[in-house]
């Protein structure tokens, strides 16, 4: 059976030969003309004047269009229709576009687009979260406020409390393929467009409006991106409506792609965020009440600022029961670019406020960071939870027993601080397993005994745990459709909703198509996602795809499996329930016929051989005013374990190892999702570590290309990697009881952030205190300030 | 500006082309010869996806210039097949998993059978930090690094 075989990517051998093409690499029909827009040098101010003259002289100049040229919408928003394709009378950051060049060639369109002569009366952008709170500068009027019990009396009551604030750094995408888009006109005004996008369906609403067409004249195909998370989900729209309008007024077809330094000028980012906490704990260490005040920097348009921002509210509790919670969330408008979705989606920051709160409680009860973890976790689920029992029941580590306390605690409401139960906790038995792979304890001694030595060199080690929600937040989304066809020799054709990224949704959902219907891979036809097949559909994004699409494929599948049965089973005498499709061979009274004779037979008995699938996530529901409901389907967990040696006159550090144990239920396809789990964790790290983003008080921003913006490379890899996926199944009832992969993994990099924190603190003196990123910078400038 | 006219060899063929002097071989590549397999990630040499040899060095094709290429063999990830005979490390990409949005990894594959050539028994740091060059956002290499240690140990025991 196909489902849960580790089958490599359904691209692989076109990635490999250098045959997968990407949106640059479709070839362009004859005369094809290239856009680039010319961008706002300043932060903030008023559009005065834009002397273009020189623009449109420019060699291989064809049109130079401004706002006012735009036929119909002005907006390029996925949310409130408060970010215009081309500024109209203000400028709001450093990289705007302000007008569109449609030229020739890729080359000439750029360099035109730097001729414009822009007058704008500059004023003082608010860029940094302290000048956004003195301006009141936000998203949704004021600060949203979730409580559970009473946060303030609770740790007023403790016997310890720990506080403390700290930054988190954005990020930058750096999907390898930027942003693209390709616009064909076609007869009557219609437009097809080829775009790197996440979200068709968004690509198609935005083009309409821009073309003031119904949603039918457009159709927009996407075959794969080179990488998305998360910056292809709503930063595509100005390329694609740029392309149809250029193409509209032109008639000829339109091809736009950022050059990379443009591409991170322009784009949003990964929010940043500063976390204050303070928390109360008994005096064994079990949380009592906790309070974050999370500052989000949005940057200058709403974008998905309001759900991402919610999400780490959603996640501020991480793996932890907060008996009582008080989560405040500020959403602030700044003269950046306009943050938007990465890989998390605010969970990774809601959960380092946390996991950063637990590190620094560690430090100053003086209690072994895992052991005061796991006091506080939720309750394992009883039964038919994430996961089978663990061969042997969890171990403490500090040997102490299990405590009456430890069931005092289990017999608490084990709900979140927004009210959903938590059912399928699993982090108990995947702990236990991970420290005792990793060997935990032993290495945990070692680590200590080689920083007794007292040498430059320093080690840390950290596990971090990962809880994450999945299902969109906004309940509408978690929808999905498919369109399957089966041909009469018995070939397969399968389409749904999802996008393809790297991520290997395609090959695990024609997993899906292939063992419903009993045949080979080979037999399934993997087709390019197309606003014409299926319609409506959401983003491929909160690690959604295989749920949402995989269960629509595989209704779709059934449905039709449903018509041949009935119909081969009616031939032979036979009832339908009892007709098998197995081994590329339908077995039906008896006999055994193989699919693509299946496949003639109905067709010659004229039944329909085409069916959509239709899926909608059961059982959310989530009121955000409140912050209470189910906004989650089901979690998925899994834990890390890294180590790290640090170089305390330098602050330069290596990850020396890394074990992880992952939840991905039971896995679709075990080398798809271990790739995910390995990529989630180094690009986390990444995050926490090397990848600084700096603006400076002009709001330019300074690390714009690979040569300053420095993502983890091969030789940052840990010596030492190994990732297992943790034997599950999903207790939910979801696609072969698999789980979502895409975004949880992506946390698990935490534990590199609290392994140099553990480094840090091994150089004597208080809490370490690190901001995120850890720059070998600040990891340096720590490691003096504890010596002090 | 008037077109230069350069001759060379891609993946074995004679070639000819006109190009602007001031194209890089990556445009040339790409827009002039029709092979896409070279990407442009970042056009300043950072990010190693426009990698190909020249020579049997390897290059970004995006640091130089297509007229450049004149009188010179330039190998690019179109030519590392034998027609529809996969070389030992596009085959072990695929068995290894080591490939997600595939974008990175033609510029991976030239440079890895760039390292393999001239040093069929590297150590694992040797892999890593010959590659260091080429970036990659979604895999974490691990699978990558496997491929290639593997693919030397095959093509060792085969020669």
């Amino acid at each position: 059976m196909s489902v849960s075989s580790p089958l490599p990517h359904d691209a692989a051998r076109l990635h490999v030969t250098g045959a997968a093409r990407y949106i640059d690499d479709i070839p362009t029909p004859r005369g094809t003309l290239h856009l680039a827009f010319g961008l706002s040098p300043v932060a903030c101010g008023a559009l005065e004047a834009m002397d273009l003259a020189a623009v449109r002289a420019a060699p291989g100049v064809v049109a130079v269009l401004t706002a006012a040229d735009l036929p119909f919408a002005n907006d390029v928003s996925p949310s409130i229709h408060d970010e215009p394709l081309l500024a109209t009378d203000r400028v709001h950051y450093v990289g705007q576009p302000l007008f569109l060049v449609v030229a020739e060639s890729h080359i000439a369109a750029r360099r035109a687009a730097k001729l414009g002569d822009i007058r704008i009366a500059e004023e003082e952008p608010i860029l940094t979260i302290d000048q956004a709170l003195a301006a009141d500068s936000r998203f949704e009027g004021g600060a949203v406020i979730w409580e559970k019990g009473d946060a303030a009396s609770a740790i007023a009551a403790s016997a310890h409390v720990v506080e403390g604030s700290f930054e988190i750094g954005g990020q930058e995408h750096f999907y390898l393929e930027g942003q693209a888009a390709l616009a064909l006109p076609q007869e009557g005004g219609d437009m097809v467009v080829h775009s790197s996008t996440q979200h068709p369906t968004e690509i198609q609403h935005k083009v309409a409006e821009a073309l003031g067409l119904p949603m039918h004249g457009v159709r927009v195909e996407v075959r794969r991106m080179g990488g998305g998370f998360g910056g292809k989900e709503s930063q595509g729209n100005a390329l694609a409506v740029s392309c149809a309008v250029a193409a509209r007024l032109t008639g000829r077809p339109c091809k736009m792609r950022y050059d990379r330094d443009d591409d991170m000028i322009i784009t949003g980012k990964r929010h940043d965020f500063r976390i204050s906490y303070r928390a109360g704990f008994d005096a064994d260490g079990r949380i009592q009440g906790v309070e974050f005040l999370q500052y989000a920097r949005c940057g200058w348009a709403q974008d998905l600022s309001l759900p991402v921002a919610d999400r780490a509210m959603l996640h501020a509790d991480s793996a932890y029961l907060l008996p009582n919670a008080r989560i405040e969330s500020h959403r602030l408008k700044t003269n950046t670019q306009s943050a938007t979705a990465f890989r998390g989606f605010g969970g990774p920051q809601g959960m380092l406020g946390m996991e950063r709160l637990m590190d620094h409680a560690a430090h100053q009860l003086g209690l072994e960071p895992v052991e005061l973890r796991r006091r506080n976790y939720y309750a394992e689920a009883e039964e038919g939870g994430s996961a089978p029992a663990p061969a042997e029941p969890p171990r403490d580590i500090s040997g102490q027993k299990k405590g009456a306390e430890k069931s005092a605690r289990s017999a608490l409401p084990q709900t979140t601080p927004y009210g959903m139960e938590v059912e399928d906790f699993a982090l108990h038995g995947i702990t236990a397993a991970l420290l005792e792979r990793c060997e935990y304890a032993a290495r945990k001694r070692a680590v200590a005994e080689w920083n007794a030595q007292g040498g430059a060199i320093r080690k840390g080690i950290a596990f971090s745990p990962v809880k994450f929600g999945i299902s969109f937040t906004l309940t509408h989304l978690n929808q999905a459709g498919a369109l399957v066809h089966v041909y009469q020799d018995g070939s397969i054709h399968l389409n749904h909703g999802g996008t393809e990224m790297g991520q290997g949704l395609f090959q695990k959902v024609a997993q899906v198509a292939a063992s419903r219907f009993g045949v080979g891979l080979e037999a399934v036809k993997i087709t390019a996602t197309d606003t014409g097949k299926v319609p409506n559909t959401s983003a491929t994004a909160a690690s959604s795809g295989s749920d949402l699409n995989g269960m629509a494929v595989q209704i779709a599948c059934d449905e039709l499996r449903g018509r041949m049965a009935a119909y081969l089973a009616a031939e032979r005498q036979a009832a339908p329930e009892e007709v098998r499709f197995e081994a590329g061979a339908v077995h039906v009274g008896g006999a055994t016929i193989p699919f693509a004779e299946a496949a003639q037979r109905c067709y010659q008995g004229r039944v329909g051989l085409s069916a959509t699938g239709f899926y909608k996530t059961p059982k959310v529901s989530w009121d955000r005013v409140r912050g209470q409901g189910r906004p989650f389907y089901y979690f998925a967990y899994g834990a890390a374990v890294t180590e790290v040696a640090m170089d305390s006159r330098t602050g330069e550090y290596r990850i020396l190892r890394a074990d992880i144990l992952h939840d991905a239920g039971a896995s679709l396809n075990p080398a798809l999702d271990i790739g995910q789990v390995e990529g989630g964790y180094v690009q986390g790290a990444g995050w926490l570590t090397t990848e600084e983003l700096v603006w400076d008080d002009k709001g330019r921003l300074r690390t714009h290309a690979p040569s300053t913006y420095k993502i983890p490379a091969f030789s940052d890899q840990p010596d030492i990697f190994n990732v297992a996926l943790w034997d599950g199944r999903n207790r939910e009832d979801t696609v072969y009881r698999s789980k979502a992969v895409g975004e949880p993994p992506f946390m698990l990099g935490i534990s590199a952030f609290l392994a140099l924190s553990d480094a840090v603190a091994s150089c004597g003196g208080g809490y370490p205190a690190l901001d995120a990123p850890a720059t070998p910078e600040r990891v340096w400038a720590a490691v003096r300030r504890c010596a002090q | 500006m008037s077109k230069t006219h350069v001759t060379a060899k891609v993946n074995g063929d004679a070639v000819e082309f006109l190009c602007d002097p001031r194209e890089t071989l990556l445009d040339v590549l790409r827009d002039r010869l029709g092979l896409t397999g070279a990407k442009e990630g970042c056009g300043t040499g950072d990010c190693g996806a426009c990698s190909v040899t020249v020579d049997g060095r390897l290059v970004c094709s995006c640091l130089m210039l297509g007229v450049e290429a004149e009188g010179k063999e330039i190998g690019t990830v179109e030519g590392i097949a034998d027609g529809e005979t996969l070389h030992p490390l596009q085959k072990k990409f695929i068995e290894y998993a080591a490939l997600q949005c595939g974008i990175c990894t033609p510029g991976i594959l030239i440079a890895a059978k760039s390292l393999l050539e001239k040093n069929p028994d590297p150590t694992e740091t040797e892999v890593r930090y010959w590659l260091a060059g080429n970036l990659c956002r979604c895999t974490g290499y691990d699978k990558i690094i496997r491929a290639v240690m593997d693919t030397a140990a095959e093509m060792r025991e085969a020669s």
